[in-house]
């Protein structure tokens, strides 16, 4: 069953890629008629590919598609203390990361096409190019206000074709949207609320999430349950570069 | 102790030579020649520090950073806390601390961040010499707690340049029962949580508890805290005064 998801997961989002591609090369060639020199010098970059696979270590909370960008050494998706973006407050509120992914080239980002359960392993590829070997992976943990596992800027330079390496991810807090645990604001499976509320009634930066109260812990308003809880770290991700 | 030393000899070649090094040169300090070897593996290094305060809710009392020998501890796991310990832990006095470390020729740094670090902030102390001084420790009181401090226990600083993270968890001084009451009571000894520089903090708790089971130096269990803030059995929130360990981030540039 899970080898079967995983495949489906892998060739879904292999198909919306190569959907993807087609747009971005119809657009590269319009670019390149004008930008002759600066396209010519992409198409040189080699290519490289990786294989994503992501393990969910929580009891009950579901992961929501995961959200893969490769990008260069500069780039952060969020930084502890500062307000997280409009793509980040989504995914973290809602578990869609389109908005997110749409700020990123096609050709070096990707998504999961399925909710991750608890214990389930899911496996995505994502394609880039040798000027772009850092990783941003998210996801949210759905039955939490605004909280998101993930990496950011992790550097896999010294990976060589075939080799893999394996990090654990942390639980953040996106400050968008309050904990409160309130029926009716939280989109996972326990409550089946509203996800993205453009209102922002938090602390209004990312920092590490303090972890959900419940209701099995004398927060009666709470439509958590002790079974919801979770501890750092929330996933592991094992990149291997396949080309 | 035995816990530190273990895991850093399992993880730290080079501070099992050291370690085995400085024995030898004790057996045979009669020698001044060897005596003096012995420190002389110490290179003096110019260090930056970066904190980060990683929780979303809770404030660290003014910051000890200090760079001193292996042979010395600010605090140690499984052991009880000292009498400067508590002090920070309870109350956010680090002046025990700093006079501890003076003494055994520590290079410091006070309260970099000019009082609170507060959630999701950082502060940065730059250009710290750290002499013939090798091992690295931070302490702050965490508000509003008991006697909870962040803390990090003599981290070997690298001696090839480059810059290192490290994660700092949040500690139990082991010294103050955990009731959670804001009362103001900071003092060493005096039950209660000084303040909530965050002001989310409630009235007239009746107590989460009024003993402490583990008397030595251990990782905090976290704030339990209510949603009541006019009564309940805690001061503290808890969709607000909880946390999940690591609490600190911790960038040292080796220059």
């Amino acid at each position: 069953m899970r080898k079967v998801l995983n495949r489906l997961v892998r060739k879904t989002t292999k198909q919306s890629i190569k959907a993807n591609s087609k747009m971005v090369k119809m657009l590269t060639l319009f670019v390149a008629s004008t930008f002759l020199m600066a396209c010519s010098d992409d198409k040189d970059v080699a290519k490289v590919a990786y294989e994503v696979e992501i393990v969910n270590l929580t009891n009950n909370q579901p992961f929501s598609p995961l959200a893969l960008r490769a990008h260069g050494a500069s780039y952060s998706a969020w930084t502890i203390g500062e307000s997280a973006s409009l793509g980040i407050e989504q995914i973290a509120e809602s578990g869609d990361n389109t908005e997110f992914l749409g700020t990123a080239s096609s050709k070096k980002s990707a998504s999961g096409t399925g909710i991750i359960a608890p214990g389930e392993t899911a496996v995505i590829d994502l394609n880039s190019k040798v000027t772009d070997l850092y990783l941003t992976a998210v996801t949210m943990l759905v039955n939490t206000n605004d909280a998101f596992a993930g990496i950011t800027g992790l550097n896999l330079s010294s990976l060589q074709v075939g080799d893999n390496t394996i990090v654990y991810l942390p639980v953040y807090d996106a400050g968008t949207e309050a904990n409160d645990e309130l029926a009716g604001t939280i989109p996972g499976p326990a409550d089946g609320g509203t996800g993205f509320d453009v209102a922002r009634d938090d602390v209004g930066f990312v920092a590490m999430h303090p972890g959900i109260v419940s209701v099995d812990d004398s927060y009666a308003d709470s439509v958590l349950d002790g079974s919801h809880k979770f501890d750092g770290p929330a996933a592991m991700l094992k990149i291997t570069r396949i080309n | 102790m035995k816990l530190r030393s273990l895991l850093t000899s399992q993880i730290d070649v080079n501070n099992l030579k050291t370690s085995f090094f400085k024995k030898t040169a004790f057996s045979i300090s009669a020698l001044p020649l060897l005596a003096a070897m012995s420190t002389s593996h110490v290179m003096a290094e110019v260090i930056d520090v970066k904190i980060t305060n990683l929780t979303q809710g809770m404030y660290f009392t003014p910051l000890l950073v200090t760079v001193h020998p292996d042979t010395a501890d600010l605090f140690s796991v499984g052991d009880s806390a000292s009498s400067a310990i508590q002090a920070m832990a309870e109350g956010g006095d680090i002046s025990g601390l700093v006079s501890i470390a003076d003494g055994v020729g520590a290079v410091s740094s006070e309260n970099s961040a000019a009082g609170l670090l507060a959630p999701g902030t950082s502060t940065m102390i730059t250009d710290m010499t750290t002499g013939a001084n090798d091992r690295l420790s931070i302490v702050a009181m965490m508000l509003p707690t008991n006697d909870g401090f962040m803390g990090l226990d003599s981290w070997k600083v690298p001696e090839t340049a480059g810059t290192y993270t490290v994660y700092v968890n949040a500690y139990d001084a082991g010294t103050e029962a955990n009731d959670e009451i804001v009362n103001g009571g900071g003092a060493p000894g005096v039950a209660g949580i000084p303040a909530d520089p965050g002001e989310n903090d409630g009235d007239n708790a009746t107590g989460v508890t009024s003993t402490e089971s583990n008397k030595m130096v251990h990782i905090h269990r976290g704030n339990l805290g209510d949603t009541d803030i006019t009564g309940g059995i805690s001061d503290v929130d808890s969709r607000i005064h909880r946390w999940l360990n690591p609490v600190a981030k911790v960038t040292v540039t080796v220059k």
